[in-house]
């Protein structure tokens, strides 16, 4: 089996991305001793103190994030590129992203505390796509794509000109660079409660995409197509906006917004694997986990400074994507 | 009783209605052809007869069912559509095309099995395009495409295919094979109905033609409907049927100064 193998493969890169990661900072730790160090804590041996605040406090809790945030923005793009039937559609396309970033940014700008703009981000992102949709249904009732993602253009610019107004209003040596961080995402301040929180919704999100990954598949052949062989299209179209709504409204709550991911990665795992999307989707969210804990761990370590994710993203997502485009015309586009 | 009986549909879109008063009742093991002049509702009457758009008024009955009742797997099971052939979005290789017309018998969250692989390579061995299987259904020609989607509606194991305009934009050789097809499903017990602009077509292949103009609907045995009065009436110009030595039916214009195509 060319797929289980090529699943095996992801797999086993993820487990050996996120090891390497987690030895890699300030304080350098060899492979072996994590390894050593997660068996230890396993079975309740004793892990000498600095290795067990550094790997358990500090940078375990910000690989497990980077996972989920990689493996929600590649599982929610990859669905948009099926349910759209566009291979150039990525999470946002509906403006959760941009709603997100205004129920955060609103939140930093009346200085509440992390967990209350982590939030507003969410709430934002869920908050814009229903908007969006309900719009969308009420111009077309028979809930055409093409007026949902014109709808999303729409809400999405007027949520980035309430972005705008409160960078205008923020005060400029302190919320400022903070609402400018916030919307190029980042890590950095990452606890292990904030993980706790949200590995959980991302599951609840992933599980109806997993589960109903054939049908979504047939989606792309069109409505009329899909509703013929047998799919009720109006609702699993339901499902597929609001699991992938879920996953990328609570990821970026977390992590700010982070562009390309959703877009590139979904690519990068249908020229391993082919565009069949029961197939895509796993491979899709392996490499979404290995590719955002790789980029994190260079955002933390490359510079003295944290490098903004989405700055990271772009740096390396836009010539690869433009290499993958030039090297693979005939498996990428029809 | 008939496997898709119509009784005094009237179809459209909303507010819009698109033609009325059609009665229609497709039988196992025959070929209806729909003939109509461009943008007259040929494919309108087909979405709304599979229950794609919901009927303005009239009845559907599928084997019996009211069709807005049946859900899409159920109705997936008897009618599979054979849409005008164009490339999907994505790079599907062939067999992965026709094995989603097995998905009306998958559970909610099931994927193909090896039983579904094994019809869908059944269905093109029956069309003679196995060799196919493991191309890119985006590279193939125009001809290839309309027999994977043919094959992709016998995998699909229901009693009607309903085929939008089969033969159109197809060369010559290609038109004889899907005519062809279309005669030996029909010979194999399958109710084919099919749209095409070619009267000819329907001399060749049909048991049954319907025909849809801008203030009626009439349908019977090829020979009763496919009159010279009731085509110059449908396409709004004199035209006569010729028919040849050999029995092939020519249909042209009447008057003799107009090209005969």
């Amino acid at each position: 089996m060319r797929t289980a193998t090529i699943l095996f493969t992801l797999t086993a890169l993820l487990i050996a991305v996120a090891l390497v990661a987690a030895g890699i900072g300030p304080y350098p730790i060899p492979p072996q001793t994590v390894v050593d160090a997660l068996w230890q804590r396993l079975i309740g041996g004793d892990i000498q103190s600095t290795i067990d605040t550094v790997l358990f406090n500090i940078r375990l809790p910000r690989i497990v994030a980077a996972g989920f945030v990689g493996a929600a923005l590649a599982a929610a793009g990859a669905a948009y590129q099926s349910l759209f039937r566009n291979p150039l559609v990525s999470p946002d396309i509906l403006g959760v992203s941009t709603g997100a970033g205004f129920g955060a940014v609103v939140g930093i700008l009346l200085g509440f505390p992390v967990a209350m703009i982590q939030f507003l981000g969410f709430a934002g992102g869920l908050a814009t796509v229903a908007i969006v949709v309900t719009l969308a249904r009420a111009l077309r009732s028979s809930g055409d794509v093409l007026v949902l993602v014109l709808a999303g253009i729409v809400v999405g610019a007027l949520a980035g000109a309430a972005i705008s107004l409160v960078k205008v209003l923020a005060d400029p040596y302190d919320q400022l660079p903070a609402i400018t961080f916030w919307l190029l995402g980042s890590l950095s301040g990452i606890k292990a409660h904030d993980v706790a929180a949200t590995v959980p919704v991302v599951l609840i999100g992933l599980a109806p995409l997993i589960l109903l990954r054939w049908r979504i598949g047939v989606l792309s052949l069109g409505d009329d197509e899909a509703r013929a062989l047998g799919v009720e299209v109006g609702r699993l179209r339901a499902i597929v906006i609001a699991a992938a709504t879920l996953v990328t409204a609570s990821v970026v709550a977390i992590s700010g917004v982070i562009g390309w991911v959703g877009l590139m990665v979904p690519h990068m795992a249908r020229l391993l694997i082919g565009p069949r999307f029961d197939r895509l989707l796993p491979a899709a969210i392996l490499l979404g986990a290995a590719f955002m804990i790789g980029v994190d761990t260079l955002a933390r370590s490359a510079a003295r400074i944290e490098i903004p994710l989405g700055v990271l993203t772009a740096i390396i997502g836009g010539p690869v994507f433009v290499w993958l485009l030039a090297h693979n015309r005939r498996r990428l586009l029809p | 009783m008939s496997l898709l009986e119509a009784r005094d549909l009237t179809i459209g879109y909303g507010h819009t209605t698109v033609a009325g008063g059609v009665d229609l009742a497709i039988e196992p093991g025959t070929v209806t052809c729909l003939l109509g002049p461009n943008g007259i509702g040929k494919t309108t009457l087909f979405k709304t007869l599979m229950g794609l758009i919901p009927q303005l008024s009239g009845t559907i009955r599928l084997e019996g069912n009211e069709i807005a009742q049946l859900s899409r797997p159920r109705i997936a099971r008897h009618i599979a559509y054979v849409p005008q052939a164009h490339p999907a979005e994505f790079t599907y290789t062939v067999l992965d095309l026709v094995v989603m017309g097995r998905t009306a018998y998958l559970g909610t969250f099931g994927t193909p099995k090896q039983t579904d692989y094994d019809a869908a390579t059944a269905a093109l061995e029956q069309l003679g395009i196995s060799a196919l299987a493991e191309r890119d259904s985006t590279r193939i020609s125009g001809g290839q495409r309309q027999l994977v989607l043919i094959a992709r509606a016998l995998a699909q194991q229901s009693r009607i295919v309903v085929m939008d305009e089969p033969t159109a934009s197809l060369d010559l050789a290609n038109r004889i094979l899907v005519l062809d097809t279309v005669r030996n499903l029909a010979a194999s017990g399958l109710a084919v109905v099919l749209s095409t602009h070619e009267p000819e077509h329907a001399f060749l292949v049909a048991d049954q033609v319907a025909i849809l103009g801008h203030d009626r609907f009439v349908t019977g045995p090829v020979a009763d409907v496919l009159t010279p009065s009731q085509l110059s009436a449908l396409y709004g110009l004199p035209l006569e049927v010729e028919t040849t030595p050999s029995g092939r039916h020519v249909v042209g214009p009447a008057a003799s100064d107009q090209i005969q195509p």
